[in-house]
C-alpha cells in the first residue's frame, strides 16, 4: 500500500505542481506565505483542513490591512503525502517563490523531511501538530503539544480522576507512537506503576481487523485492576477500532480509551452514541465556551459555507503560530528570517481556550491541557483543563535527553544544550 | 432537669430536622447543579440513601447527560430537546415543568467515575421494581459494579424474588458483593464457588480484584477458582480465534472475489480493483444520505437498496474501463498495470474532490450493531452477516459461472478465445461484461466493507495488497482457490497475531506466502489442462 500511495502521490503531485495554485508571480507590494499542506494521498484526510484554516487566517489578516502595509499572499503547493516530495516542495516555496515563512507538515517523518531544507535556506516553519519531542531546530516553531503538553498530562488524569492502575499502551507502529511510549512508559513506572500493568502493543498503518487487539485489551483489563487504554492510534485505523470497541461492548465506564490522535474531525465519520465516555486529550476542544473560539467558530463556518465543518486542535495551533509570526514581524519590522527568529521569543497571543500562548526561547509555546469526554454529538465534553503548560522538548523522563536543554537565545542558541557537560550538542539536532 | 430535659429534645429536634433536610431528594439533587466531580459522588451516595425509588430517573437522566440546572434558580430539571428549546421534567415527579430556551440551562457535567458510581446506585435502588425486565437490570448492574452498600439490598431483594433468572442472576450480584463485604470466610467462601460458576474473564476480574482483601485462608480456594475458570477459557479462546479467523476470511474474500474474476479469470491485472470496492462503499453512504432525508423509516433496510445500487454503479465503471481503457491493452500486462493504476489514482481524486477528503459516516443498520455471547465466545453480528454475506456471494457467483449461459459463454472466452469466437460468442462483448461483472462484485464487496472501515477515498488501497495475496495463493483462475486461500490466509494471521503481534505477524504471513509460491508457483489449486499454457 505504501508503495503504491507514494508512487501515486508522486505522480499525482507532477501533476498538480505544474498546473494549479501557481498565483505566484513576483509582486513587491505583497508578503508571501508558504502553505504546505498534502492536498492528496493518504493525508489529505487530515491536512487539507489545515490548508483551508490557514486561507482563512491570511484572509482575516488582510481584511484588518495586511502585515507592515503590504497584502500576505498564500502560496499553496501539494507535496501529496509523500514525504521526499515534501523537502522538494519545502525548496521550492523558499527559493523560487520567496516566502516569508512556511506554516504546514503534519506527520513528523514530512517535518523530518523538510527540515533540512529550512535549516540550510535559513527560512521558518511553523508546525502545527502534537508531536513525540526530542528535536528543537532553530528554524522550526513548533506550536502543536510535545508530550508533556498532551499524553503526560492524559495519564495523569486518568490516574487521579478514574482511579487506573493498569494501563494499554496501543499505537500505530512508528515514530511519533513509539517515542510518546517509550516516554509514558517511564513516566508511568517513575510513578509507582509495575512493568507487569503495562502492555505496549503496536498494530500497522490502516490497521482495520482490530478483533483480536481488542479482545487483548479485555483480557489484560480483567485482571481486577481499573484498566485503560492510552491510544496513539493513527487517523484512519480509529474508526474500525471504535467501532470494534462499541461491538464488542467495551463501555468507557469499564475500560476508558483516551486518544491522542482523535478530534473532532476523526469522529466526524463515526456514529459517536457507543463511544460516550472514551476520552482524548488536546490543547483546545470545539466545544471550549469562550468568546474567542465562538468567534473562530463562526469565521470557519463563514468562510467554508458549510456551517457543520468542525474546528480541531491542530487548526488553533495554526492559529496561534499564525497571530505568532505577524506579532514578531511587526515588532521586527520585517519579514527577515533572522531578525522575526529574534523577536518571537517571548511573544505572546491569545489562544482559543481563553488565555494566551507566549513562544517560549526552545521555541515550543504554552498552552492548557484539556481532558474532554466523547458525547453523542461527535463534539467533545471538558472534563479538566490545566494551567497553561510550557512545551518540553526533550523528555525529561527518557536517559537520553534528560540533560539537554533548548534555547535559542542568543548567546546560547544552541537546540540541544547538555546541562551535565556544560557542551552544545548531543542527540538530535 | 427540666432544663436538661428540654435542650435534649431541642437536640434531637435539630438532629431530626437536619437528616430531614439531608434526606429530602429534591434538595440533594439541586446541590448537584453546583457540585464539582467530587462532591457530586458523595451526593449520590447520599440520594442513593435516601432509598427512594422516584430519584432512579434523575440518575439515569443524569448518567446520560440529560440533567440540566436552571441559570435563574439552579433548579435542577431532566431535559428533553425540543428545537431550540428544552421540554423541562421535576426530576422527583416525572410531571412537565414546562420548557425553557437552551441558552438559559446549564448542563450538569458528568464522568465515567460518576456514571460508575450511579450505575451501582440505581442498581441497588431499582432491585425491588416491580417490572421483571428492570430487576434484571439492576441485578446486572450490582454484579458489574458491586459495593458492600448493596449487599443488604441484594438479600432483601432476593428473599422476595420469585422468577428463577432474576433469582439467579441475584445470587450472582450477592456472591460478589459478599466477597467485598466483613462477612464470615465461610460464606465468602460459597461465594467464590458462585462467582467461579459464572466463567469468563469477569469472574477472573471479580476474584483477582476481591483477592488482595481476603482472608490468607481463602488464598488456595480463589486460586484455584481461577485456575479452573482459566482452563476452560482457553478451550473458548481457541474458539474465539477460529472465529476471529473466519471473519477475517471472509472478508478478503469479500474483497478478492472480484478480483478472482478479473485477475483470476480474465487474467488482467486490475490496480484499479479497490477503488471499486471504495465506490461500493461510497454507493452506499450516498444512498443512506438519501434515505436519512427522505425516508429515515427505512434505515435499517439501507444496505438491501444499497447492493444493487452499488452493483449497478461499479460495473457501469468496470465496463467504462474496459470499453475505454483495457480492451486496447490485452496481451500487455505491463502496459495494463500501469493504465489501471492510473485510473485507480483518478477515481481516488475524483471521490476526493466530489465528497472531500475526509471519511463519510455509514451507519449500522440495528441487526449489525453489539454482540451476542456464545458460551464464553463474543460473537458481533457485523461480522457475522459478513460471513455469511460473502459466502452468499461466493456461491451465487459459483452458480453463474457453472450453471449459466453467460458463464459458460466466459469460461469458453477465457479458455480458447479463437474457438469460442469460431462458435458465435462476440467475445468483446463477454469480456467487456466479464470485467463489468467483476467490478461490480467489487462494489457489493464495498457495501459490506463500508460497515467494518473507514469510508473514505483511501479505502481501496488498503485491500488491493491483501486480494492480490489471496488470488495468487489460492490459485489463479480457480474460485474454489480464492474461498480457501481467504480462509486459510484469515485463520493463519489470527493465530499469529497474539503470539507475534499484529505488525510482526503480518510480516509472517508475507513470507510464508513467498515460501509457499516458491514451492507451488501456482498456488493452492492451480489450473490443468491447456488453459494454462494459452
Amino acid at each position: 500500500m505504501n508503495f503504491k500511495a507514494r508512487l501515486g502521490g508522486a505522480m499525482l503531485a507532477a501533476i498538480m505542481s505544474t498546473t494549479a495554485f501557481h498565483g505566484a508571480f513576483a509582486a513587491d507590494d505583497t508578503i508571501k506565505i508558504g502553505v504546505l499542506h498534502s492536498l492528496s494521498g493518504t493525508m489529505a484526510i487530515s491536512e487539507t483542513t489545515l490548508k483551508d484554516a490557514m486561507l482563512m487566517l491570511i484572509d482575516e489578516q488582510n481584511k484588518k490591512g495586511g502585515v507592515l502595509g503590504k497584502k500576505l499572499e498564500a502560496v499553496v503547493v501539494d507535496p501529496a503525502s509523500d514525504w521526499p516530495l515534501f523537502a522538494e516542495k519545502a525548496r521550492q516555496l523558499i527559493s523560487q517563490d520567496k516566502v516569508a515563512a512556511v506554516f504546514g507538515c503534519w506527520t513528523s517523518s514530512s517535518r523530518k523531511s523538510v527540515l533540512p531544507v529550512f535549516e540550510e535556506l535559513n527560512s521558518i516553519l511553523f508546525y502545527p501538530v502534537q508531536y513525540e519531542g526530542e528535536e528543537s531546530s532553530r528554524n522550526i516553531i513548533y506550536t502543536g503539544a510535545a508530550p508533556n503538553q498532551q499524553a503526560i498530562p492524559a495519564v495523569d488524569y486518568l490516574m487521579n480522576t478514574e482511579g487506573v492502575e493498569r494501563f494499554v499502551l496501543e499505537g500505530t507502529d512508528y515514530v511519533y507512537p513509539q517515542t510518546t511510549n517509550k516516554i509514558l512508559k517511564a513516566y508511568l513506572m517513575s510513578k509507582g506503576i509495575k512493568a507487569e500493568d503495562i502492555m505496549v502493543n503496536y498494530t500497522p498503518f490502516g490497521f482495520s481487523d482490530w478483533q483480536t487487539e481488542v479482545s487483548k485489551i479485555k483480557a489484560f483489563g480483567s485482571a481486577g485492576k481499573k484498566t485503560a487504554v492510552v491510544s496513539t492510534i493513527n487517523g484512519d485505523a480509529n474508526v474500525p477500532f471504535y467501532k470494534e470497541l462499541a461491538n464488542q461492548g467495551i463501555k468507557a465506564e469499564d475500560i476508558p480509551v483516551v486518544a491522542f490522535s482523535v478530534g473532532e474531525e476523526e469522529l466526524a465519520g463515526l456514529d459517536t452514541g457507543p463511544l460516550v465516555g472514551h476520552l482524548a486529550a488536546w490543547n483546545y476542544f470545539q466545544s471550549v465556551d469562550t468568546p474567542v473560539n465562538a468567534e473562530f467558530i463562526k469565521e470557519w463556518h463563514a468562510f467554508t459555507k458549510n456551517d457543520k465543518r468542525v474546528t480541531n486542535d491542530p487548526m488553533e495551533a495554526a492559529y496561534i503560530g499564525f497571530n505568532a509570526w505577524v506579532k514578531a514581524v511587526e515588532a521586527a519590522g520585517t519579514t527577515d528570517t533572522d531578525k522575526v527568529l529574534d523577536s518571537i521569543i517571548g511573544v505572546s497571543v491569545p489562544n482559543l481556550s481563553g488565555g494566551y500562548s507566549t513562544v517560549m526561547p526552545n521555541h515550543h509555546i504554552t498552552k492548557p491541557v484539556l481532558i474532554g469526554e466523547i458525547q453523542a454529538d461527535g463534539q467533545f465534553e471538558i472534563v479538566q483543563q490545566t494551567p497553561a503548560v510550557v512545551g518540553d522538548e526533550w523528555s525529561d523522563y527518557l536517559p537520553d535527553s534528560k540533560d539537554l536543554i533548548s534555547d535559542w537565545r542568543k548567546p546560547m542558541s544552541c537546540g540541544n544544550f547538555n546541562v551535565a557537560t556544560g557542551k552544545c550538542g548531543g542527540k538530535g539536532s | 432537669m427540666l432544663i436538661r430535659f428540654i435542650t435534649l429534645v431541642l437536640f434531637l429536634l435539630s438532629i431530626a430536622t437536619s437528616s430531614l433536610a439531608q434526606s429530602d431528594p429534591k434538595a440533594l439533587i439541586d446541590q448537584l447543579g453546583k457540585a464539582d466531580f467530587k462532591q457530586a459522588e458523595e451526593l449520590i451516595g447520599q440520594i442513593a440513601a435516601t432509598g427512594d425509588p422516584r430519584v432512579v430517573p434523575a440518575l439515569n437522566a443524569f448518567a446520560e447527560g440529560d440533567l440540566y440546572a436552571r441559570k435563574s434558580d439552579g433548579a435542577v430539571f431532566i431535559t428533553k430537546a425540543a428545537g431550540a428549546d428544552f421540554t423541562l421534567i421535576d426530576p422527583l415527579s416525572g410531571e412537565s415543568a414546562g420548557e425553557a430556551p437552551k441558552g438559559s440551562m446549564v448542563k450538569l457535567r458528568i464522568n465515567n467515575n460518576l456514571r460508575r458510581v450511579i450505575r451501582s446506585a440505581t442498581g441497588g435502588l431499582t432491585l425491588l421494581s416491580p417490572d421483571r425486565a428492570v430487576r434484571l437490570q439492576a441485578a446486572d448492574a450490582v454484579l458489574r459494579s458491586p459495593s458492600a452498600e448493596n449487599l443488604e439490598l441484594v438479600e432483601a431483594a432476593l428473599s422476595k424474588e420469585t422468577d428463577g433468572e432474576v433469582r439467579a442472576r441475584m445470587q450472582e450480584a450477592r456472591a460478589v458483593s459478599i466477597l467485598i463485604s466483613e462477612r464470615p470466610v465461610d460464606q465468602k467462601r460459597a461465594a467464590i464457588e458462585t462467582v467461579a460458576s459464572l466463567g469468563g474473564r469477569g469472574a477472573i476480574s471479580i476474584l483477582m480484584s476481591a483477592a488482595p482483601s481476603l482472608d490468607a485462608a481463602l488464598k488456595p480456594d480463589v486460586d484455584a477458582a481461577i485456575a479452573r475458570i482459566e482452563t476452560t477459557q482457553a478451550f473458548w479462546d481457541m474458539g474465539q480465534n477460529v472465529w476471529y479467523g473466519l471473519s477475517l476470511g471472509s472478508v478478503l474474500l469479500l474483497a478478492a472475489i472480484g478480483l478472482a474474476i478479473t485477475f483470476g479469470v480474465m487474467g488482467i491485472i486490475n490496480m484499479a480493483h479497490g477503488e471499486m470496492v471504495m465506490l461500493g462503499a461510497y454507493s452506499t453512504y450516498v444512498v443512506q444520505e438519501v434515505i436519512r432525508t427522505s425516508a429515515p423509516n427505512l434505515f435499517d433496510w439501507s444496505l438491501a437498496i444499497a447492493l444493487p445500487v452499488a452493483f449497478l454503479v461499479t460495473a457501469a465503471v468496470g465496463l467504462v474501463i474496459e470499453r475505454g481503457v483495457i480492451r486496447f491493452l490485452y496481451g500487455r500486462p505491463l502496459e495494463t498495470l500501469l493504465a489501471t493504476w492510473g485510473v485507480s489514482l483518478i477515481l481516488q481524486q475524483l471521490v476526493r474532490s466530489i465528497f472531500g477528503p475526509t471519511n463519510q459516516e455509514v451507519g449500522n443498520p440495528s441487526w449489525m450493531s453489539g454482540a451476542f455471547q456464545l458460551g464464553q465466545m463474543q460473537i458481533t453480528w457485523n461480522r457475522l452477516w459478513i460471513v455469511a454475506f460473502s459466502l452468499s456471494i461466493f456461491i451465487g457467483l459459483l452458480v453463474l459461472m457453472k450453471r449459466s449461459a453467460f458463464g459458460l459463454q466466459m469460461r469458453a472466452v477465457t479458455q480458447n478465445r479463437r474457438m469460442a469466437s469460431s462458435m458465435g460468442i462476440r467475445t468483446p462483448w463477454v469480456d467487456a461484461f466479464t470485467f463489468a461483472l467483476g467490478s461490480g462484485i467489487a462494489g457489493i464487496a464495498g457495501v459490506a466493507l463500508s460497515q467494518i472501515d473507514n469510508v473514505s477515498p483511501n479505502l481501496g488501497q488498503s485491500y488491493i495488497i491483501d486480494s492480490f495475496m489471496v488470488v495468487v495463493f489460492g490459485g489463479v483462475g480457480n474460485l474454489w482457490g480464492t474461498l480457501v486461500g481467504a480462509l486459510s490466509l484469515g485463520v493463519l494471521n489470527k493465530f499469529l497475531e497474539p503470539w507475534t503481534g499484529a505488525v510482526l505477524g503480518k510480516i509472517l504471513v508475507l513470507v510464508l506466502i513467498i515460501l509457499f509460491i516458491q514451492k507451488r508457483p501456482r498456488g493452492l489449486f492451480a489450473l490443468k489442462g491447456r488453459a494454462v499454457e494459452a
